[in-house]
């Protein structure tokens, strides 16, 4: 294999492993905060994708406005979803809440089938399409809009959640409530911020990836999927393991199709990150779990 | 007794309401995937079906009897399509039906149509349906080997030799797969890469990497929305020259938009529904499709597909049947089916017979070349 394909495969796999990763991100805010897997974090990233559509679409505001309204309703929609779904039940057990979380990922599909169709639409890509050479592969702008964003997000996130007092009070709520609610912590804040946050991060995923792969009601689905099985390749609970995770898991599907079969991609990436996982049950970089008694 | 009056009474009035039909009505069974991940193609056949419903009703209707369509939706799941089958076998009592719209569901509902001595003319295009010929099943889509057979002989009018082919793995592409395999050596070319890529992915920069690589004259893709569009891009992406065929599966307005410019130059199989107007005037279709096209479009404000054509064409089918028999009878409809011929449809120009009950044949196609963001029809 020349360089240039190699690296045509390191730009696939790193692009697509970007949404992975930043779907895998929002998973990690939520369960850090408040311990619940969220199965509508897919709807979230779907949602980026085609509201930005939607707007473009009755408000032509210009891209990057529809980009930037986009994002801020599904933070909305973030906020509204721990108020009316999470918040009413919140004393029930973990399971419960991971069940509601499919609920709304149910409902947030549906809605935006019935408003909006079962069609597949695309955002314009942010700067051209006219592909970039590199060492014998060519790069979609976009691509680099795309990893340059997600590491951008990453390394805010990862500022956020290690040097700022609400990223720690944050990471209090998970490990103790009521020590964090006796600290003056106020959990009720923490975990609806935790929503906003991860809606925020899935959004982007969603509006950055929309001009280069398309978007369409249903995509939220596979998305999540990929997200969550990055997240658990990365280490449950560790924001830079799970981005870390998304990107690997791109790459490994990109190697996959590119050298062994297209048929069998999906297949190839899953059978590693099994390997990976009996090798390493928490993770890569996930610490063992140790609960004391 | 005043009870009696009542309801004589009652009879009378809903009798001077109703319109003025002699006779029960002829009720003819659909089952479709308006829901569901075929409802591309489901919605426009129910859309179209409701539409002939009612212009044959305002025409006065079959043999002077009303038509009724039962529609049933079968959410493109299959176990929803067969019990939709026991339904209208079982308790609408249908004289003929259609259905279904994939591949998939109709060949389970197959049996129970035979069984039950009923005609069944499919919306779906495997080959698989009427091959071997069930004497109660027809279809009206064309097969996809009409479709490879046409792209083959493109492709060697312009001496292309070495071809890569990349086909979606659902049953769509794989059946546009088989039919490829088995077609290209009997056309004298090399199969230099034979890739895959699945419905929902969003990125085929990988696979067409290694079709660059190997360096074939041409591509085929084989697929149906969003995947071929992507694939359009990842060759623009990718700065690839290679000449890239579609199959008719992306012959919609829809993979133009998506595709945008990537989409300039590429080659594929149609039904002459797409490119009605630039039809030659005295096409014996041409008429047909422009009235089809204006009727559907102002009623539903939708672009017209060709899908909706499907349905188009099974409907009136049966009712050319019908009218042929002169009764509706699932036997005298049957038999009539088997004898179409020279039959003006959407698809193209029906020609049924007892070893042939789809009746259509590659000139049901046209080859055309994406220009300027519309088709353009190329001359043969």
């Amino acid at each position: 294999m020349d360089l240039g394909t190699f690296l045509q495969f390191l730009a696939a796999g790193l692009t697509v492993g970007s949404t992975y990763g930043l779907a895998a991100l929002g998973f990690t805010i939520i369960f850090n905060t408040t311990g619940i897997i969220n199965f509508a974090q897919g709807e979230f990233v779907m949602l980026g994708g085609l509201l930005a559509v939607v707007f473009m679409h009755w408000l032509d505001p210009g891209l990057p406005a529809a980009v930037v309204l986009a994002v801020l309703a599904t933070t909305l929609v973030g906020l509204v979803m721990e108020r009316l779904t999470i918040r009413p039940v919140q004393h029930t057990s973990v399971i419960n809440l991971i069940i509601v979380t499919i609920g709304v990922s149910i409902t947030i599909r549906g809605l935006m089938m019935l408003l909006w169709g079962k069609d597949t639409y695309v955002l314009p890509a942010f700067s051209g399409t006219t592909p970039i050479p590199l060492l014998g592969a060519t790069i979609a702008p976009q691509s680099l809009w795309i990893l340059g964003i997600t590491l951008l997000v990453l390394a805010a996130m990862r500022y956020f959640f290690s040097q700022t007092i609400f990223g720690r009070a944050m990471l209090a709520c998970s490990f103790e409530p009521k020590a964090a609610r006796l600290m003056g912590i106020s959990v009720e804040r923490m975990v609806m911020a935790s929503f906003m946050l991860s809606a925020f991060v899935g959004a982007v995923g969603g509006v950055i990836l929309t001009p280069l792969t398309m978007t369409s009601y249903d995509v939220g689905v596979l998305l999540g999927l990929k997200g969550f099985a990055a997240c658990i390749l990365g280490g449950l609970g560790n924001p830079f393991g799970a981005a870390a995770g998304g990107l690997l898991l791109g790459v490994l599907e990109a190697f996959g199709a590119g050298l062994i079969s297209s048929a069998y991609k999906d297949a190839i990436a899953f059978v590693v990150i099994l390997a990976i996982l009996l090798w390493r049950p928490s993770g890569l970089f996930g610490a063992p779990d140790t609960e004391r008694v | 007794m005043t009870r009696y009056l009542l309801t004589l009474a009652t009879t009378l009035v809903l009798g001077a309401a109703s319109p003025a039909w002699a006779a029960d009505p002829i009720k003819i069974g659909a089952i479709l995937s308006a829901t569901g991940p075929a409802s591309f193609l489901g919605e426009p056949e129910r859309n179209t079906l409701h539409m002939l419903q009612d212009q044959i009703n305002e025409q006065g209707g079959l043999l002077g009897r009303p038509l009724e369509v039962i529609i049933y939706d079968d959410e493109t799941e299959v176990n929803k399509a067969v019990s939709a089958a026991n339904r209208l076998l079982s308790r609408d009592r249908v004289v003929a039906a259609i259905g279904a719209t994939t591949s998939g569901n109709t060949l389970a509902v197959m049996p129970r149509f035979s069984s039950a001595r009923i005609p069944l003319v499919s919306m779906a295009a495997a080959e698989r349906i009427v091959k071997p010929i069930n004497p109660w099943v027809f279809k009206t889509p064309q097969s996809d080997r009409h479709a490879v057979i046409k792209i083959l002989e493109h492709a060697k009018s312009e001496e292309l030799s070495n071809i890569a082919i990349l086909t979606v793995s659902d049953g769509f592409g794989q059946a546009g797969r088989e039919v490829l395999q088995e077609l290209l050596p009997a056309y004298g070319m090399n199969l230099v890469a034979d890739e895959i890529y699945g419905p929902r992915d969003t990125d085929m920069t990988p696979q067409l990497t290694k079709i660059r690589g190997l360096n074939p004259d041409a591509i085929i893709v084989w697929g149906t929305n969003p995947g071929p569009a992507v694939i359009a891009r990842n060759r623009v992406q990718l700065g690839m020259q290679t000449p890239m065929y579609m199959s008719h599966g992306v012959a919609s307005k829809r993979f133009i938009e998506l595709a945008g410019e990537a989409a300039e130059g590429l080659i594929l199989p149609a039904g002459r529904l797409a490119v009605a107007d630039q039809l030659p005037e005295d096409h014996p279709q041409k008429a047909l499709l422009l009235e089809y096209i204006q009727a559907y479009e102002a009623r539903f404000n939708a672009e017209v597909s060709t899908f909706g054509g499907y349905a188009y064409d099974a409907l009136m089918l049966i009712v050319e049947a019908v009218n042929r028999a002169g009764e509706a009878t699932p036997q005298a409809i049957r038999d009539k089916l088997e004898q179409v011929s020279g039959f003006v449809g959407t698809g193209g120009i029906f020609e049924m017979s007892p070893e042939d009950h789809n009746g259509l044949d590659e000139r049901a196609f046209v080859m055309v070349r994406i220009t300027d963001g519309d088709w353009e029809l190329l001359v043969e």
